[in-house]
């Protein structure tokens, strides 16, 4: 599959590590993308990877992706400038359900785990009246690795209950310490009528399905997005396979339900 | 008119003590107390008798620990519903850590050493306060656990 061009808009640095690129289509753009799906941006001369997309779908076709600088090629995204090109192969992947809602929406996060779930909140937010109550609990290590401050405060304003914790608190921290698993179990009233999106590193979305198991949630109504070394991003090089599934095609977006029985399996 | 809650009321509707008869939450609301802290006040230091234990009601308190020659760490806080204070159950019954209120909290200050004597003689109360503390016992363990990995860390 040959990568559309996509031209940066804008390059915004939101932490040390974080930073969030805006592209707009050269020529062509991509298909039309849904919440939860992923791109394979591809940096010429450096390499490809998966990176989720961070906004809800723009009729200008603009694609938003915040990257945490991980590695060679994130190093070099980070140090795109407006007008500097870049490749984009997708949308690939599974979707968030973000139809049939249920009565309360607990969404629960970590670090750049953030990413994927911000188009949920921005759904949600515009979505408000289909729901009864919308939590997001979002962990993060320290007060200044928060990602998206400006859109926390406008969720807020739209009624969304928002909890954010940090491990490590400043001085200037006034909210919780601590991490975000404990407070799952104040946020869930009706199990019944909950449906819970999860994401994050992979370790904090065990500890938090361990919390989330304590309540009466059916499995079918807690989703969670998994992350894997996608390669080809369409099933064919089994670089990320998970159990029977490859995380690219089948997921990221998982119901419980579904992987269950491969969740505690040691290096799967 | 809006009723005011009694303390058995708000020990009623909390479930760190379902499964206790009225006869129980009644004699556990005698040894209560509603209290007051302002922004900033400590509740406890280190090595104080932990003659008390609270039940958050509103606001938020933090737990530190001194770490000489560095700043205070401050590693977990506790907001609404939240148990603060574990140290009343286990001799020396003595606090181990800081505590202190973020912001102006109200909370219900429990007599610890009234409510042990009262499970010494009632062990079938004591009985079934102990599966609740273990409960959370077992939550914060698991919450320190993942504290420790340092999930958010470059290593993600």
């Amino acid at each position: 599959m040959v990568p559309n061009r996509y031209r940066v808009k804008s390059n915004t640095q939101n932490t040390h590590d974080t930073f969030t690129l805006v592209l707009d289509p050269v020529e062509e753009p991509i298909a039309p993308f849904l919440p939860g799906q992923f791109n394979m941006l591809y940096l010429f001369g450096f390499g490809e990877i998966p990176l989720s997309i961070s906004s809800t779908p723009s009729p200008n076709n603009e694609l938003v992706h915040t990257i945490r600088v991980v590695g060679p090629v994130t190093q070099g995204m980070q140090k795109l400038n407006p007008g500097d090109e870049i490749g984009v192969r997708g949308p690939f992947g599974s979707v968030w359900p973000l139809s049939e809602l249920k009565e309360n929406i607990l969404i629960i996060t970590g670090g750049s785990g953030f990413v994927p779930l911000r188009p949920v909140l921005l759904t949600l937010a515009a979505r408000k009246e289909e729901v009864k109550d919308v939590t997001l609990l979002y962990g993060a290590r320290t007060p200044s690795d928060i990602l998206y401050a400006q859109d926390i405060e406008e969720w807020e304003k739209s009624g969304i209950h928002v909890e954010i914790s940090v491990d490590r608190p400043d001085e200037t921290w006034k909210g919780n310490v601590g991490v975000i698993t404990g407070l799952i179990h104040k946020c869930i009233g009706d199990p019944q009528n909950t449906r819970v999106y999860i994401c994050g590193p992979e370790i904090m979305i065990k500890f938090a399905l361990i919390e989330i198991m304590h309540s009466a949630i059916p499995e079918n109504e807690i989703f969670l997005s998994m992350e894997r070394n996608m390669k080809c991003a369409t099933g064919f090089c089994g670089h990320c396979q998970y159990g029977p599934y490859f995380v690219c095609k089948d997921g990221p977006v998982f119901s419980f339900e579904k992987v269950k029985n491969w969740f505690n399996i040691k290096e799967l | 008119m809006k009723s005011i809650k009694t303390i058995a009321d708000i020990l009623n509707e909390h479930s760190f003590f379902e499964g206790l008869s009225q006869e129980e939450i009644q004699f556990i609301a005698g040894c209560g107390k509603n209290v007051m802290f302002h922004e900033g006040q400590v509740i406890a230091e280190p090595g104080d008798p932990a003659d008390l234990f609270y039940l958050i009601r509103e606001g938020k308190v933090a737990l530190s620990i001194a770490v000489p020659p560095r700043e205070p760490f401050l590693f977990q806080t506790f907001g609404q519903k939240d148990l603060v204070g574990l140290s009343w159950l286990i001799p020396p019954y003595l606090w181990t850590v800081k505590v202190h209120a973020v912001s102006l909290t109200r909370a219900i200050a429990f007599d610890g050493a009234c409510i042990r004597k009262k499970c010494d003689e009632d062990t079938n109360l004591g009985y079934k306060l102990l599966q609740h503390i273990i409960k959370i016992l077992v939550l914060r363990e698991e919450a320190s656990r993942l504290h420790l990995l340092d999930v958010y860390g470059e290593h993600q």
